[in-house]
């Protein structure tokens, strides 16, 4: 107890609106390693994007706890910086001042200003949109945006990097390509992340571990799955890899056999 | 033409050598630049010239006869020329040009417009922030702001014993509404996602307030600024009539009663051009205020 790098201990979520209650995550035990990643999956409505706004601490948990590096969570913090679904940046700032906001709420005291200038510059050439610096949210692709997106929770050094299904909405081509840089990423920089999706390949691909959730009300973890796959990871040999196949088998398995989505039908 | 590639290789003669012309470089540069501008300005320019024509015209035509009630624009013309020619004159008293009734009416209108602006940010934030502030004003508000402008005059009267603040109180309640819902719209539809980024950040009530709340409502609020400033010259005119003084809306009046009805014309035209400059202004400050903040 207490000694992995992310801890998530008995943790449930119960909403109460007027008289009725609703269960919606409960004794949800994890442990997390530092430079681990993450993934969870599940069904739409099983308290995926609840469980990370609990690790992120915009969700009070009903009950049990969440320790980060020895840490209670209480409330949000750049410590666990957070890749929204829809990117979130501030539509009125370049993509330069929105990753120069969180560096300078982050970093006032520790860094100069010429540091925070640098540091901003060194975490857009991370996610390749310096060229884009002086350009609006409006003025650049969803995929852009979501990178300026991963840029600012990186610039944030958070112990912990949470992804809200971070590609969802983009398409197929732009999404293998950000799943590519988010994997050069995580393996230059070793983070902590945990990733919500719903898509297996992306689960199989990225994660040294995937976390599958059983269907809400009262959702559950249901299987904890290895991906014993040597990093770093190429795509297409993965595509005929038979461990590759086996986990990601194994997860459809878990997904459309023994947790059919019975409303989806 | 769809010939056959033989036949036409057949009938391929060579030709005279074609003969280049010299023409002077400029002309078609000028030509090609300036021409399509002035077809764009009298694209822009005709169709409300043309409209003014004809509904002048027509007025002439219509009052030019015996018996009318309205003076015919030649007439209202040469009956204003003084006033058309030197709005600038000053006799003393009341007896000033127009551009004097107009700026006294804009100074009222600008101490008015400007404490409602600042006041309906505030109470708007506030009741955009706090449930509990939104519940207990809301209900008041909206019944509030079906009150007639002028409805609060005499009220403002008995209060302040005196023509001009009471003027200016008008204008400040008339365009405090739409500058409070507004803002406190704009405020309640901070989109979530934007105040989680603030919360992940740690932002402090301050640095949110600029950086996120400030921004991500300021369409919503300009809006509301826009209305009010409309409404406070529509305001200023029926206001003035009644306190009396130095001012347009008591310029109209004071020609009525002296029957100057080619005046009142003059003055109404000036009033119509202040209130669309006034628009035209905040809708040029809130255009380059809001830059970016409509889209997402």
């Amino acid at each position: 107890m207490g000694q992995s790098y992310l801890s998530i201990e008995q943790v449930g979520k119960t909403f109460s609106r007027g008289g009725a209650t609703t269960e919606v995550l409960t004794g949800i035990d994890l442990k997390v390693e530092r430079g681990e990643y993450i993934s969870i999956i599940g069904h739409s409505g099983c308290g995926k994007s609840t469980l990370l706004n609990i690790i992120a601490g915009l969700t009070p948990a009903t009950t049990g706890v969440v320790l980060l590096d020895q840490r209670e969570v209480s409330d949000p913090g750049p410590d666990r910086a957070v890749v929204f679904q829809n990117h979130s940046l501030l539509p009125w700032l370049t993509v330069y001042e929105n990753v120069r906001l969180a560096v300078d709420k982050v970093f006032r005291k520790s860094k100069s200003a010429a540091a925070r200038h640098d540091w901003t510059m060194h975490n857009l050439e991370l996610v390749q949109m310096v060229h884009a610096k002086d350009k609006r949210p409006a003025e650049i692709s969803g995929g852009m945006k979501q990178r300026v997106g991963i840029a600012r929770a990186l610039a944030m050094e958070p112990k912990v990097l949470l992804l809200d299904e971070p590609f969802g909405a983009l398409d197929a081509l732009t999404r293998a390509h950000l799943q590519d840089s988010v994997m050069q990423i995580h393996a230059t920089l070793g983070n902590t992340v945990m990733m919500i999706t719903h898509d297996v390949d992306e689960a199989v691909l990225l994660s040294d571990r995937i976390v599958m959730m059983t269907n809400g009300p009262s959702a559950r973890i249901g299987e904890i799955l290895d991906v014993p796959l040597a990093r770093p990871r190429k795509r297409l040999e993965l595509v005929s890899d038979p461990a590759y196949l086996r986990c990601r088998s194994a997860v459809l398995k878990f997904l459309y056999e023994r947790h059919r989505f019975v409303e989806a039908a | 033409m769809s010939l056959p590639a033989i036949d036409t290789e057949k009938k391929v003669r060579p030709f005279p050598k074609a003969k280049v012309l010299a023409m002077p470089a400029p002309a078609p540069q000028f030509a090609a630049t300036v021409v399509p501008m002035l077809r764009g300005i009298a694209e822009r320019i005709l169709p409300p010239a043309i409209t003014l024509l004809i509904l002048v015209a027509l007025w002439e035509f219509l009052c030019s006869g015996e018996g009318a009630s309205l003076p015919p624009p030649s007439q209202v013309v040469t009956d204003t020329w003084e006033l058309i020619t030197d709005p600038f004159y000053d006799r003393g008293g009341l007896d000033k040009g127009l551009f004097w009734h107009l700026l006294a009416s804009l100074q009222r209108v600008m101490v008015g417009y400007t404490i409602a602006a600042v006041v309906g940010v505030a109470v708007g934030t506030l009741i955009g922030q706090s449930t509990w502030a939104m519940r207990g004003l809301d209900p008041l508000f909206q019944v509030l702001r079906t009150v007639p402008p002028l409805a609060w005059l005499p009220l403002a009267l008995a209060a302040f014993q005196s023509g001009e603040p009471s003027a200016i109180f008008v204008i400040f309640i008339t365009a405090v509404w739409p500058v409070v819902i507004n803002t406190a719209v704009g405020i309640r539809n901070i989109p979530p996602d934007y105040v989680n980024v603030a919360r992940v950040l740690r932002l402090n009530p301050f640095e949110y307030a600029v950086k996120i709340m400030i921004p991500a409502a300021a369409p919503y609020i300009f809006t509301g600024l826009k209305i009010g400033i409309g409404l406070s010259w529509l305001a200023i005119v029926a206001a003035e009539m009644l306190i009396g003084g130095v001012g347009i809306g008591f310029f109209i009046w004071d020609a009525w009663n002296s029957s100057l009805i080619s005046d009142i014309i003059v003055a109404l035209i000036y009033v119509g051009i202040v209130g669309f400059i006034l628009d035209r202004l905040v809708a040029l400050i809130a255009h380059f205020v809001t830059r970016g903040t409509t889209t997402s």
